[in-house]
């Protein structure tokens, strides 16, 4: 062992050399089919003591039903998976925990009726006889163990009145209370806001010091480039590339996961002369934002930048007229808006990409062509009844305008990509024929392809003369997509910047 | 995009396979359970199959099915309605009581009456579901014991009886040899159908079960639609109030006890989800002629009523399973 440099250099090195030279994880020619259609076809994955491994991939490349096959959760029909050199094929989730095996999710699955010390030992309380949970014990170690992350979460607190962040940083710890030697992340920053990723990335930092292992996995390439030691790309259900982050830049792995080179969207020129399509006016709503005055021009793509529980996401909400504003008031093209009426936003010429599709974009039972048509039905409807024609005509175009991807329009859109979900929520908007798109994070958890598919349809949309208002957590996005941003702070509009003038240092600078 | 399109193709196919089978397996498995269970009372029982029983038969699911249509609506939002016993013996009892031998009215009146004190109550329920956000089991489990309660007070315990004769034809008389209620159930079912099917409110039933955030964001006055299948449930009680009352030619004030349960059960054997969005009114009217079945055809093998309760909950419960085990 060579001088000690610090922790993190330590346990690299000691995986490096000595007696952990055997890779924690090593799985090869893992395959996967289902009905006869191969979903994964060559899954390659070498997991090292100490390190950050990155698994990257498109959605639909293979990266879901590799980890399933990995945690057990899926049988697989070929390949080998080897942990320190033993062979291992896991029967359940449970299975794999038990040997050093856990993995992070996007669902999240926290009892809310419960505190924060009880979810985390949900189902393994520590007991007083073997009868009798010991509540305080349980209190100390949760405690404890949310300390020793850094985690800023009272272990009293009811599950139910922590936000989404929080209890996104509850189910890690929860994950991470087990020690497990390889820590498996799916998409854990999804939910969370940029001062919690920090937080996550120093607790990652530290129980990778340990020496365990950790498979992550993002579509936020800023974050794989700021934690991830190695990277392994998966395409098409099978390994592509691997190797240290170090030797790569963002395009390299942006054009291992496509396949091809992507062209990132130009910005447009901003009309100076162009006319006010939105006008917002000294909204406020109760305690989420105070006093907001923004407009949009005809043209122009307005990016709302802040952290999370800045009020973006409920100003954008109040615009829409999902909640009604305690104060102020919303012109569109001059008109006074309805106030708290979705509705008539839509028929003004409002539509909105809500944030979270599955929970608030998309009736995931239903069909395409039923989601794509449901906030346009009333416009065309001839006295109450449907007109099937024009409806499938419609949806027809819309699926071919946004490349929606499906066997048919009948097929339920729960079983779509995540992408292609979006996509459906894009064309349920667009066929109202909206002047002013209103987008809250419109591309979380899609990968790189479909973005920037997403950011040149925004751009075109907004060339037409149309308005785009955009909030998104990602700076680099906000960037490149803004004519100008509104940075909000606490509930209050901070600055209104030029995004060609901008870094993503001052625009993070701002928002804190 | 190479990537995109690949794994794309992947889940076309795959979905292109359940696209293919799911629909048609679900709207056959019902009238699969359907048939088999007619034809093992067809060998058990050889009556079972004659014309006559037949139409008694269907006479006798007409109240179930015009009720079950109705929660069909309510459950497709996610929503449950379990007061359509006690408002169809209200709804009945108000009815009668405008056509008796000294109180005598136009039929028409006693029908108008009859449905819409129906539709009144299943207004009240709407509105302390969407407008107090009251769970519509807790609401509609009040409703409930009121409207058995205003049918007691109303009617002071005692029966009404000595309906008049027009009356008396909405639950026994016939056309063309088809009793009235099968013409009642079937023009129910009929109108129930074109309404979930062709109609923007029929989708944004659909939609506010599915979704009601999603439904929301869309621009859907979700109360509204929320509301409205309230009233279409109470409005539908109270037609099956005046065709029970009819039937048994005076109203009586217990009449309808446990209906309730029955409706439920025949949504919930024709795959139609309690937890919203999905389900049909076919399903439905199936599942209120597979519960017809079994009592009309345990009957006829001279089952005692005891077994036959049994019998049904196992039934009940075995279709549900068979209906998870398929997805």
């Amino acid at each position: 062992m060579r001088s000690l440099s610090g922790a993190g250099a330590e346990a690299r090195d000691d995986a490096a050399i000595g007696l952990h030279d055997q890779p924690l994880l090593v799985a090869e020619g893992i395959a996967k089919s289902f009905n006869g259609v191969p979903a994964l076809r060559d899954g390659r994955l070498t997991v090292k003591r100490g390190t950050v491994h990155a698994l990257c991939g498109g959605n639909g490349a293979g990266k879901s039903t590799f980890l399933n096959i990995v945690m057990g959760l899926l049988h697989r029909d070929e390949g080998s998976i080897r942990i320190e050199g033993v062979p291992v094929d896991f029967r359940s989730a449970a299975d794999a925990l038990r040997h050093g095996v856990a993995i992070i999710t996007q669902e999240l699955s926290p009892v809310p009726e419960m505190t924060v010390a009880e979810n985390i030992y949900l189902g393994r309380e520590p007991k007083i006889g073997g009868l009798l949970v010991d509540f305080p014990k349980m209190r100390r170690t949760a405690k404890q163990l949310l300390d020793d992350l850094e985690f800023d979460v009272p272990v009293d607190a009811c599950m139910r009145d922590l936000s989404l962040a929080q209890v996104q940083l509850v189910e890690i710890a929860k994950a991470l209370s087990y020690r497990a030697d390889i820590v498996i992340m799916d998409e854990p920053t999804s939910a969370i806001g940029e001062h919690e990723v920090h937080i996550l990335f120093n607790a990652l930092k530290r129980i990778k010091a340990r020496g365990s292992g950790i498979v992550y996995v993002s579509h936020k390439l800023t974050e794989i480039f700021e934690i991830a030691d190695e990277y392994t790309v998966f395409r098409d259900g099978r390994f592509i590339e691997s190797g240290p982050i170090s030797s790569i830049d963002r395009n390299h792995l942006v054009t291992q996961i496509v396949g091809h080179e992507i062209k990132t969207v130009e910005k447009g020129q901003p009309n100076e002369g162009a006319p006010i399509l939105l006008e917002v006016r000294s909204l406020s709503r109760g305690s989420h934002f105070k006093n907001i005055s923004v407009n949009v021009a005809a043209g122009e793509i307005l990016g709302i930048y802040g952290l999370l529980g800045s009020g973006r996401t409920e100003f954008l909400e109040t615009v829409y007229g999902i909640h009604a504003p305690s104060e102020g008031e919303v012109f569109l093209d001059g008109k006074r808006v309805d106030p708290g009426n979705p509705k008539k936003c839509i028929r003004q010429g409002m539509a909105m990409v809500p944030e979270d599709r599955k929970d608030v974009g998309l009736v995931l039972c239903g069909s395409i062509a039923h989601n794509i048509a449901l906030s346009s039905l009333a416009l065309r409807a001839v006295s109450g009844f449907v007109r099937r024609k024009a409806e499938a005509a419609a949806t027809d175009r819309m699926m071919r305008l946004n490349r929606i991807k499906a066997a048919s329009p009948h097929v339920a859109v729960e079983t779509l990509s995540g992408g292609n979900q979006q996509k459906v929520v894009f064309a349920r908007c667009l066929l109202t024929n909206p002047r002013l798109l209103i987008c809250d994070e419109p591309t979380r958890g899609i990968d790189e392809g479909s973005k920037q598919e997403i950011y040149a349809f925004l751009r075109e949309f907004a060339a037409k003369g149309n308005g785009v208002l955009v909030v998104s957590s990602e700076a680099p996005e906000i960037l490149q997509i803004s004519d100008r941003i509104a940075v909000f702070r606490q509930g209050r509009l901070e600055h209104v910047v030029d995004g060609r003038e901008t870094s993503q240092q001052m625009l993070t600078d701002l928002a804190s | 995009m190479v990537a995109n399109t690949m794994s794309n193709v992947t889940t076309d196919v795959r979905s292109r396979k359940i696209a293919a089978v799911g629909p048609y397996l679900k709207s056959f498995s019902i009238v699969i359970v359907f048939v088999v269970i007619s034809a093992f009372f067809a060998v058990a029982n050889e009556y079972f199959m004659t014309w006559l029983n037949w139409v008694n038969l269907l006479r006798q699911s007409s109240i179930n099915g015009i009720l079950a249509i109705g929660v069909t609506f309510v459950i497709l939002t996610k929503g449950i309605d379990l007061s359509v016993g006690s408002v169809m013996a209200l709804a009945g009892m108000i009815a009668a009581s405008l056509v008796t031998s000294t109180n005598q009215h136009f039929v028409l009146w006693a029908i108008l009456a009859g449905a819409g004190t129906g539709a009144a109550l299943g207004l009240v329920n709407g509105v302390i579901v969407t407008s107090f956000n009251v769970p519509p089991f807790v609401a509609t489990l009040g409703m409930l014991s009121m409207a058995r309660g205003m049918t007691l007070i109303f009617s002071d315990g005692r029966p009404v009886p000595n309906l008049s004769e027009s009356f008396r034809w909405i639950g026994g008389g016939s056309v063309a040899g088809v009793p009235v209620p099968v013409l009642i159930l079937f023009l129910v079912f009929a109108i129930g159908w074109i309404v979930l099917s062709y109609t923007t409110f029929g989708r944004y039933v659909y939609a506010v079960g599915g979704n009601e955030k999603a439904a929301r964001t869309s621009g859907i006055s979700t109360r509204t639609v929320v509301a409205s299948t309230y009233v279409i449930s109470g409005l539908l009680a109270g037609l099956a109030g005046l065709v029970l009352t009819s039937r048994t030619t005076a109203a009586l004030p217990q009449a309808g006890i446990g209906y309730e349960l029955d409706a439920i059960a025949a949504v919930v054997i024709g795959g139609t989800s309690l937890a919203g969005g999905r389900g049909s009114l076919v399903g439905t009217l199936f599942g209120a002629l597979i519960i017809g079945t079994i009592n009309n055809g345990m009957d006829l093998m001279g089952v005692s009523s005891y077994y036959q309760q049994l019998l049904k909950g196992a039934i009940i419960i075995v279709a549900v399973m068979l209906d998870q085990f398929r997805k």
